[in-house]
């Protein structure tokens, strides 16, 4: 049993975090799994305290799993949405930030489309700022929600052959499960078309292929990531169909791989793109799983910075 | 400086004792079971589990109880450094005989977490608490039903009870 | 009135002097320099003494706000900062609102600097109406108003056939064409260099090829038509290597580089520090040797700000969306006798150079260096003064400079603009 401490004000990036303190949220984890067993899904160590969900970015699930988290947890949580363009003049962000500090918010909660913003209002608030989603940057609750998803079924790290594949130049998920899965032992390989590879690739310390027959071979997980071809002007491929030719997951790619391979994304599925409905259905999808142990997750991360 | 309390044959015989005083206490017709506080509580429960099975022949279901989360005192340095160890209870309390079991009762604010945690289970029968040692200095007005040891110490003095299962010998001491 | 400036060391590129001297000056002019001038009776005496004395320094690039956004720089503060920062003259860049495009505005800044200036004002013209890249804008007209040369700066010139007319019309009126060269089409949208920091960061990134790109297509326009260019602030070791061809072809070319430039690199961005967003991007190391090493061989002539103030409240926000450029006039002189003097890679007179003869050869701000009968425009340095960056102890009205609490050694101490001394820090 680990009791490191964690000894962090806000959780930025997972990059940010040592091994240690993963370990120490996916243990912490366990025990929210066990409230969201419960008949009487609630434990009253946030109440009283204020969580606002600041979502500059539309989002129905996180947003959903943080809020629920949150609920569970007897926190008072607010919802607010704001729309944030590159051309309009208005509030800054610093100005957001500090009426809702005024407002005596305990944690913020936030997702923005550019990276960096949530460090930026960590910097400015004395509240507890946990990033959900910052542009290309990080998306550390997923990470961790994806380490334990991969923990539950396959016990160790150590070694572990995990691929991602899609979009990676612009992934937050891609850069964050990719920091945790190497400071926790695992080996990485990314997968997608050039275009979608970013320079200097290495730098993130895993594999690079653009082959997917290399990258299913051996591997222990799949991450899949959802392709939004609108992104990078719609260049970056020239269509759906083609993307779903040459690196879509389905039953024919997955011929030659691991009997106990496990199949993950983040969500939402472009079914037919990046996934096959039979795969996102089939029986080495754990999808689901992935979004019941979010809501742990994401317990275990607001009760511990929430002071 | 340590001082032995009760030996390791003493401890034993004074868990056969609690474990019948509660079937003395019980009312074989209806489901019984048992729930241990933290880390020794639970190990203590599962022997007097296994005591009364011996005695009247009862398959008792144990629960393990961690109070982290309705703790009265529960800081940002508790949270961040000491782990919440997973809660068990495999079982509805509704309608059961509920025995609660802890090493060590003193002030009583962790039996009152115990206690606001199991309303969240189900409306047992009724609830009785078991401890090993009970040393007064209560700041919460809470009464153990089954005490295998009473003891006065000013506040200088700590109690230690080991445990086979943790630390290879039963046993209760005091420490100053 | 007349100043008497003992004993400084004269350091003069464009008459070839390093010398120890006296240099009298009266009534706007030098009108004496040898050892050991006798004291007139109303004589001022600023007494040089292990100080050194220069032309006075130009700076090319800069950016004052005014018609438009005062709030964040004006005339009277941007030439307060100039000073400040040891500059006799600036070159002020046409992105103002409206844009300098017409001999109108061009005069209004002229006459707005006889008002409040503290140093003298070159505005440089807008090469295309409103900076949109489209229509060439009258250029001869804004000549003869006094637009010094033209550039879209803010903006690279997007369509090859616009550059080329604009420096075959330059040659016949004898300007230079100033270019901020990149490849909009690659570096649109694109908030840092592309390399090893933006794939961790996750910022969207704009690669070096987009500059040296566009720099290709300028020498070339600038070697066909024979016209005179200036490449602004370079920053990619590909540009200094073609720019470094391209003069030995003879092409009619001079460029600059900014202290940022030439002090940083992108790693001053992990952190998302919005200090650090300027255009074209602060590159990676290998870059940042290639312009030391252009600056050491004589590639780079100039020496240049860049100076871009930003209101306090616009950089408030998340990198995405923060102004790009910094203010520099105060740090310029400090971060090269700093960097370059002292650590070898320029001598004294090869810095001044940088600030003297090379802005003065690539847009033609007159520069006449110390001689007597020449106007009184003069920089004096100390090399050893140490030099703290405080923002909050600028002339500028802005702040935004990315070396907040740097110790810089040697600074300016005083700023002559004709023959009336507009700084001095002489202790």
């Amino acid at each position: 049993m680990i009791t490191k401490n964690f000894a962090k004000k806000d959780l930025l990036s997972i990059s940010d975090l040592s091994s240690e303190e993963i370990i120490f949220l996916l243990n912490q984890t366990d025990s929210f799994r066990e409230v969201n067993e419960r008949d009487i899904k609630k434990v009253p160590t946030l109440r009283g305290k204020t969580v606002v969900n600041l979502f500059f970015e539309a989002s129905t699930r996180t947003r959903a799993s943080f809020e629920i988290a949150g609920k569970r947890l007897s926190a008072d949580v607010i919802n607010l949405s704001s729309t944030s363009s590159s051309s309009r003049k208005g509030e800054t962000l610093r100005d957001t930030a500090r009426n809702i500090e005024a407002m005596a918010t305990d944690v913020l909660v936030v997702r923005h489309p550019s990276s960096g913003a949530p460090e930026y209002l960590g910097r400015e608030l004395s509240c507890a700022v946990i990033n959900a989603g910052d542009g290309c940057h990080e998306h550390p609750t997923q990470a961790l929600l994806d380490l334990y998803t991969i923990r539950e079924h396959k016990k160790e790290f150590k070694d572990l052959n995990v691929s991602i594949v899609g979009d990676i130049a612009h992934s937050r998920v891609a850069r964050s499960d990719i920091a945790g899965l190497l400071k926790l032992g695992a080996n990485v390989t990314v997968c997608g078309p050039s275009t979608m590879i970013p320079a200097k690739a290495e730098c993130l310390g895993a594999r690079v292929t653009t082959n997917l027959d290399d990258a299913i071979r051996d591997a222990d997980v799949l991450i899949t990531l959802r392709i939004q071809l609108e992104r990078g002007g719609g260049l970056a491929f020239p269509s759906a169909r083609e993307y779903a030719n040459t690196f879509g997951i389905n039953e024919d790619r997955l011929a030659n791989a691991n009997s106990d391979l496990l199949i993950m994304h983040p969500g939402p599925i472009n079914r037919g793109i990046e996934m096959s409905p039979n795969v996102a259905d089939g029986p080495f999808s754990v999808i689901l799983e992935q979004v019941e142990y979010g809501v742990a997750c994401r317990m275990s991360i607001l009760y511990l910075l929430s002071g | 400086m340590k001082t032995e309390i009760l030996s390791q044959k003493k401890f034993k015989s004074a868990i056969k004792r609690i474990s019948h005083e509660i079937t003395e206490n019980i009312d074989l017709e209806f489901p019984l079971a048992i729930v241990g506080v933290r880390t020794r509580g639970i190990f203590l429960a599962q022997r007097i589990a296994s005591n009364i099975k011996h005695i009247c022949d009862i398959d008792l279901l144990v629960g393990e109880l961690d109070v982290t989360f309705y703790r009265d005192d529960l800081s940002s340095e508790i949270k961040r450094s000491k782990l919440v160890t997973k809660t068990s209870i495999p079982f509805s309390c509704k309608g059961k005989q509920l025995i609660l079991v802890d090493d060590v009762l003193q002030t009583g604010r962790t039996i009152r977490a115990a206690l606001s945690s199991l309303v969240n289970f189900g409306r047992p029968k009724f609830l009785r608490l078991a401890v090993m040692v009970d040393r007064g200095k209560r700041e919460f007005p809470i009464k153990a039903d089954f005490v295998g040891k009473n003891l006065s110490l000013d506040n200088k003095q700590s109690i230690k009870v080991l445990l086979k299962e943790i630390d290879g010998v039963d046993g209760v001491f005091s420490v100053c | 009135m007349s100043l008497l400036i003992k004993n400084g060391r004269i350091v003069d590129p464009i008459k070839g002097t390093d010398e120890i001297l006296d240099l009298l000056v009266e009534y706007g002019k030098i009108t004496e320099i040898s050892k050991n001038i006798r004291k007139k009776s109303n004589s001022e005496i600023l007494d040089a003494s292990n100080l050194v004395v220069c032309p006075g320094f130009i700076d090319m690039h800069v950016h004052f706000r005014e018609p438009g956004q005062e709030y964040k720089e004006d005339i009277q503060s941007g030439t307060s900062s100039a000073v400040a920062g040891g500059f006799t003259a600036v070159a002020c860049m046409a992105n103002t609102e409206p844009v300098n495009d017409s001999s109108s505005i061009t005069e209004k800044i002229l006459n707005k600097t006889r008002e409040v200036g503290s140093c003298k004002v070159y505005p440089i013209g807008a090469v295309s109406v409103g900076l949109k890249g489209e229509k060439i804008s009258e250029l001869s007209d804004q000549h003869f108003a006094g637009a010094i040369a033209f550039s879209d700066d803010g903006y690279p010139i997007k369509d090859s056939f616009l550059m080329r007319s604009a420096l075959e019309y330059s040659k016949m009126l004898g300007v230079t064409i100033l270019d901020h060269a990149e490849d909009v089409s690659l570096s649109e949208g694109k908030v840092m260099h592309e390399g090893t920091v933006s794939t961790t960061l996750g910022l969207s990134a704009n690669p070096d090829a987009s500059e040296d790109i566009c720099v290709y297509r300028d020498l070339r326009l600038a070697e066909l038509t024979g016209g005179k260019l200036h490449i602004l602030h370079v920053s990619s070791k590909g540009a200094v290597d073609l720019i470094r061809n391209a003069k030995k072809k003879d092409v009619k070319v001079t460029c600059e580089v900014t202290p940022h430039h030439f002090s940083l690199t992108d790693e001053k961005i992990r952190g998302f520090n919005s200090s650090f967003k300027m255009a074209p991007p602060l590159r990676d190391e290998k870059h940042r040797i290639a312009l030391i090493e252009g600056l050491k061989d004589g590639t780079i002539d100039v020496i240049a700000s860049d100076h871009a103030p930003h209101d306090q409240a616009d950089l408030e926000v998340e990198f995405d969306r923060v102004p790009f450029g910094v203010v520099g006039l105060e740090t310029a002189v400090s971060l090269a006798l700093d960097r370059l003097v002292h650590e070898g890679v320029l001598t004294l007179s090869e810095m001044v150079s940088k600030f003297t003869l090379g802005p003065s050869n690539a847009i033609g701000i007159p520069c006449h260096g110390i001689e007597e009968g020449s106007v009184a425009d003069l920089t004096i340095l100390d090399l050893e003064k140490k030099y703290t960056v405080i923002p909050d102890n600028f002339k500028s009205r802005a702040k935004n400079t990315p070396f907040e609490g740097w110790e810089l050694k040697g600074c300016p101490v005083a700023t002559i603009v004709d023959g009336k001394i507009e700084m001095q820090n002489i202790k």
